[in-house]
Parts: structure tokens; C-alpha cells; sequence
């Protein structure tokens, strides 16, 4: 199901996962309590009073999980096209400026290659400030060529998911990368390659439905929205008020969906603890497996 | 702005009464003149409303009461059909039918979502929108399938995957995702045809094919034209702009790259003639096995992954 997200506005609701950047004090978002910001921020923007965790950009969560903040990106030549000459209110194009200026990116998603915990691994991490974290062609190619990249190069990969689902101003080309990244995937797999994939607030639609629910291990932040139809469509579905908590990780960790729920600030130790298992076990036996069955055959 | 095919189908409505009435009538050289000319009329304002359907004119008929659903399609192209209930794990999901069948002189899986004709038949079939388990019984027989070197067809025909809590709370997303990633990888031909309505990744979770058909008026897009309409125009009466906005139509598709073939409709729609349907279906259908059939099983996985990995557009540079 696809998303979009309304544009800011000055008065900011709770529950609205930005950080406020003006002034040196902020109120946060959810306990309301007044608090440094720089306290916030020194604590990968996570509230020191209640543990919300604020919305973060694509280039700080490299920051923070590759060795010594040092990434080299790839695929960011890769840009959007109007090929349905999509107009609503707006033109797909106008938005596409508006996004790109706005973000200096070129679609929403940034894959690097770099090393976690000294393990070589491929990144793709969503933008969310660039038109919701929608997934479209660029997103879906850049993901694919990650995964590719992953298979060639044999280090796993990490993908962090934070989109309202495929890019309605794509139409049916958006809903087809649901099929492209998990087949990319699929090779991946074969090819005995670790996928770690952290989902974090918000992850739904189309994104939630492929390749964000495919990890070999599904890491989840606190308190993050996940899930496949938002939770207002469910609400006129099932004409009730959803409870407190619903579609949330410690939700889906307690219906099976994923492996763990990481607070941001254990996010790197938790995944290098975990790579370090799963490529500790690729690296001797499944290449030496292989290798045995092509000299049978 | 239409709500549904039958108001615009209400001329056809009023001619075949027409007819109808005056068959009453003993035969008489004026009766029949009569007849000729209404008959006439009728074919005239047929071609005229569904030569000039509008994209949500399409989406209306795609979801018209009285189109053939997948089980109608079955009984008639297939043989010796064996359906076949159950995920295994957690219940039967009647919005999903599967199972084996003879097609063409051969055994095939067939999977396709399935909708209710009247009220009672609507609810049991949840509207034709699966819950997980719909998918994983899904994926639990085209593995069967896959175990005994059978063909897939799929029939795609839903409004999406039930958005219920129950359907949150049991990993609908993974059901899907799971489905797309397997369907991926399977070493037998797939062929998915969209016969109404492909809506969203609840209708492509069972659509990863080495061939996608779409009936020449069934629809398929990443959204509804009323959600997107709520979405982006912040008011669902845009259904008709968002329709032509999105370009959910089968000739839509094939421009885009997305679907291989448009299996022709009678004139009317499916709903008019289902036989005429269902022979356009099995023509299309028999032709790309027998195609298919020539291909070894690493190119069927090969075709397949090359063809959704060019699916998209992208600028370089
Ligand atoms: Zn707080």
C-alpha cells in the first residue's frame, strides 16, 4: 500500500518523529519533557529521559554504524524519471525538484559499501525526508544492485527500511520493484550471503511486504511503526480503535516478526556481534561444501 | 463520477429489454425487422461504450459483479481439477483457491484469489482479499508444484491483502514478501494472469511469472484509484484523475514493460460472453507453456529474474 507524507508544517504534532533543530532546548516529542538538545543528539538522538527515538537521516545512521563514519557510496548517479507524466495536485516533477533540493539526494535511498565492527558489508539505508522513504525505481534498482553487489563481492548485507511503502507517482513500475529486490534477494540467499534487514519508524506498505520481512535476522528500533496496511485503513476495517502498541516492534517481536528489538545506541555492537556469526560460518564450511559438490559432478 | 459498471452499462440494459420484449411477440416479418434493427443497435452501443472506456470506467468493470472469477475460468479450461485447502499451519483461506488440474494435455498447479458471487459466497470470500495463510497455502502448493516438475498458473483478481488486524498480527507482509522471494527462484514455468483486479502487492505476491497476462479490461496498480485519490488529492471523488494518473490498464501495463500480453475480452467484457473469456485465456495460456515448455530449468529462473530486474525506469547520470 503506498504512502505520502504531508508536508511540514511549522506546528509539529506529537508522535511526529523529527527532531526540532532550531534552539539549544527542546520539548521532545513524547514525554514532553524540556532537554538539551545536544543531549539528544549526543545520544543518537535518542530522548535521555524516555528512550524515544527521533528520526534520524540516512547519512547520520552511516555515520554512526560504519568504522571510523567512513562510507563509499555507490549507485548515487541513479535519478527518478516521470514516466507516467504523474500529475495530482502537483507534477511528479515538481516534487522530484522540490525533494532532491530539499535533501540533495537523488531518490530515497543511499547504498555504500563499508566496514561494521571490521567486517566488509554493503549498505542501502532509506531516506525518509525524501518523499516519505517511497519506494520507486530508484529505490527498487539501488536495492537490487546492492544485493547484487552483496552476492559478487561476498559481504552481507544491511538494509534500513524507513518508508511509507512503493511511490504512488510510479504507479505499477513501484509495486513491480516489490518483486525485483526480493528476487535480488532470493539470489543473495543462494549464494549463502547474510541479509541482516532493520526496520525502523516508520516501515509499511510495499517495503514492509518485500524486503524489509526477508532478513536472515529482522532487527527492529524501539517503538517503530511496521507493518502492512496503515494503521487508519485497518481502523475503517475493522470499524474499532486499534490498542495502544499495535504495529509496533515490541508488537511484531512478541507475533514472531522479528528476531529483536535494538535500542539505536546498541544498534552497531548488536550487528557486528551477529555478522560475526553468520560470516565466521559462511567463510569455512557452505564455500567448502560447494566446492566439493562441483568436483563430484 | 461512475460508482459502478452498470450505470454506464444501463443503455445495454434498456436495449436487451427491449429485445426481449418484443421476442414475446409471435413472429411476424415487422417483428423481426424490429429485432435486426434493435440487435443492431445493441452491438452499436456496445462498441461504442467499451470501444471508449475511461481507465476508471475500466477499474468498474474489472470489478463487475458478473465477471467470471478464477473457478469459473478452472471449470472451463481445466480438467479433472483437485482443490486443495490449508497453509498447514494456521486455517483454510477460502479468498485463495489452489490446487492441481489437467490443462492442455498436462498436469499444472493453479492458485488464484478468489471472489464471492452473492452476498453469503462475498463474505466467505472475504471479497477476494487473502489473509497470510491465503499466501502460504499458496506457496505450499506451488512448492508442490516445484517437487513434481508441474506449471504454474496463477489467476490474479483482488482488491489486496485483507487489511485486518488479524491479518497484521500473522506476518501478512512476510506471507507476501516469503511469495515473492520463493516464486523468484522456482525451476517450473509460471504464468500469471491478471483476470480483474490486481491491487497492490496482495495481487503481485502470487504474480512473479515468466509470463504476466492481464484480460484486455482488468486493471493493475500499486493502489487503488480511491485510496490514491484519499492520498493525494486528500478526497476520494478524484478516483477518476487518479485512475488516468496511475495507468492501471492493460495497455498501460504492456507500454510500461510490466505485462507481456493482453488476453482479448468479448465485445461487452468478460462478463457478456465468459466462454468466449475463458477460450481467449486457454489460447494464450497453451501457446506460452508450449513456449515455455522449451526452456531448460535454469533459463525459466534466469527469464524470469531477468525480466523483473529490468522492470522500472531510471535516469544514469
Ligand atoms: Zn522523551
Amino acid at each position: 500500500m503506498a504512502w505520502f507524507r504531508k508536508q511540514r508544517s511549522s506546528k509539529r504534532p506529537v508522535g511526529d518523529r523529527e527532531l526540532d533543530t532550531a534552539g539549544k532546548w527542546t520539548k521532545c516529542n513524547h514525554c514532553r519533557e524540556i532537554v538539551y538538545r545536544t543531549e539528544i543528539l549526543d545520544n543518537a538522538s535518542v530522548c535521555p529521559k524516555c528512550d524515544y527515538h527521533f528520526r534520524i537521516s540516512s547519512l547520520d545512521r552511516l555515520t554512526a554504524l560504519c568504522d571510523d563514519g567512513e562510507w563509499t557510496e555507490f549507485s548515487s548517479e541513479l535519478g527518478p524519471v516521470d514516466s507516467l507524466q504523474f500529475r495530482d495536485q502537483k507534477r511528479y516533477t515538481e516534487r522530484i525538484e522540490q525533494y532532491q533540493e530539499r535533501t540533495g539526494m537523488k531518490d530515497a535511498v543511499v547504498c555504500a559499501e563499508a566496514s561494521l565492527g571490521a567486517i566488509p558489508v554493503v549498505f542501502a539505508v532509506m531516506e525518509y525526508s525524501f518523499m516519505g522513504g517511497s519506494m520507486g525505481s530508484v529505490v527498487g534498482e539501488k536495492i537490487a544492485l546492492a544485493a547484487e553487489r552483496a552476492a559478487a563481492t561476498r559481504r552481507p548485507l544491511i538494509v534500513i527500511s524507513c518508508s511509507g511503502g512503493a511511490r504512488m507517482q510510479e504507479g505499477a513500475q513501484s509495486l513491480m520493484q516489490m518483486a525485483k529486490i526480493s528476487a535480488a534477494l532470493a539470489k543473495l540467499r543462494e549464494a549463502g550471503i547474510p541479509f541482516i534487514s532493520v526496520l525502523t519508524d516508520p516501515t509499511t506498505g510495499g517495503v514492509t511486504a518485500s524486503y524489509a520481512m526477508l532478513g536472515d535476522i529482522n532487527l527492529a528500533e524501539p517503538g517503530a511503526l511496521i507493518g502492512f496496511a496503515g494503521p487508519r485503513v485497518i481502523e475503517q476495517t475493522i470499524r474499532e480503535k486499534l490498542p495502544e502498541g499495535f504495529q509496533r516492534s515490541e508488537f511484531l517481536l512478541e507475533h514472531g516478526m522479528l528476531d529483536m528489538v535494538v535500542p539505536r545506541t546498541e544498534m552497531k555492537p548488536t550487528l557486528a556481534k551477529v555478522l560475526r556469526h553468520l560470516t565466521g560460518a559462511t567463510k569455512s564450511a557452505p564455500s567448502d561444501a560447494v566446492a566439493a559438490e562441483q568436483a563430484i559432478s | 463520477m461512475y460508482r459502478k459498471a452498470e450505470e454506464f452499462e444501463k443503455p445495454l440494459r434498456e436495449i436487451e429489454e427491449q429485445i426481449a420484449e418484443l421476442r414475446r411477440y409471435p413472429e411476424s416479418m415487422q417483428r423481426d425487422v424490429r429485432l435486426e434493427r434493435l440487435e443492431k443497435k445493441l452491438a452499436e452501443t456496445r462498441d461504442d461504450i467499451y470501444g471508449n472506456l475511461s481507465r476508471w470506467q475500466t477499474t468498474l468493470v474489472a470489478r463487475h459483479p458478473r465477471r467470471p472469477y478464477t473457478l469459473d475460468y478452472v471449470a472451463q479450461i481445466c480438467t479433472d481439477f483437485v482443490e486443495l485447502h490449508g497453509d498447514r499451519l494456521y486455517r483454510d483461506d477460502p479468498a485463495i483457491v489452489s490446487g492441481i488440474a489437467e490443462f492442455a494435455g498436462r498436469s499444472v498447479a493453479v492458485v488464484g484469489q478468489q471472489k464471492g458471487r452473492n452476498t453469503k459466497q462475498k463474505l466467505h470470500r472475504n471479497f477476494g482479499m487473502p489473509n497470510p495463510e491465503g499466501y502460504r497455502k499458496a506457496m505450499r502448493i506451488m512448492q508442490m508444484a516445484e517437487r513434481f516438475g508441474m506449471p504454474i498458473l496463477t489467476f490474479i483478481d483482488t482488491p489486496g491483502a485483507y487489511p485486518g488486524s488479524g491479518a497484521e498480527e500473522r506476518g501478512v507482509a512476510e506471507s507476501i514478501a516469503v511469495s515473492l522471494r520463493e516464486m523468484a527462484r522456482f525451476e517450473v514455468p509460471i504464468i500469471a494472469t491478471v483476470i480483474g483486479e490486481g491491487g497492490s502487492g496482495g495481487a503481485l505476491a502470487i504474480g512473479v511469472g515468466n509470463r504476466v497476462n492481464m484480460f484486455q479490461h482488468a486493471v493493475y496498480s500499486v493502489i487503488s484509484p480511491e485510496s490514491c485519490s484519499s492520498i493525494l488529492w486528500r478526497d476520494p471523488d478524484h478516483a477518476e484523475e487518479a485512475a488516468d494518473a496511475l495507468r492501471l490498464t492493460a495497455p498501460d501495463l504492456v507500454d510500461l514493460g510490466l505485462v507481456d500480453e493482453v488476453v482479448p475480452e468479448p465485445p461487452g467484457g468478460a462478463h457478456t460472453d465468459p466462454l468466449a473469456a475463458g477460450l481467449g485465456l486457454r489460447e494464450v495460456l497453451e501457446r506460452q507453456l508450449n513456449e515455455l515448455g522449451q526452456k531448460s530449468a535454469a533459463d525459466l529462473v534466469e527469464d524470469r529474474y531477468q525480466k523483473f530486474r529490468a522492470m522500472g525506469t531510471i535516469a544514469a547520470g
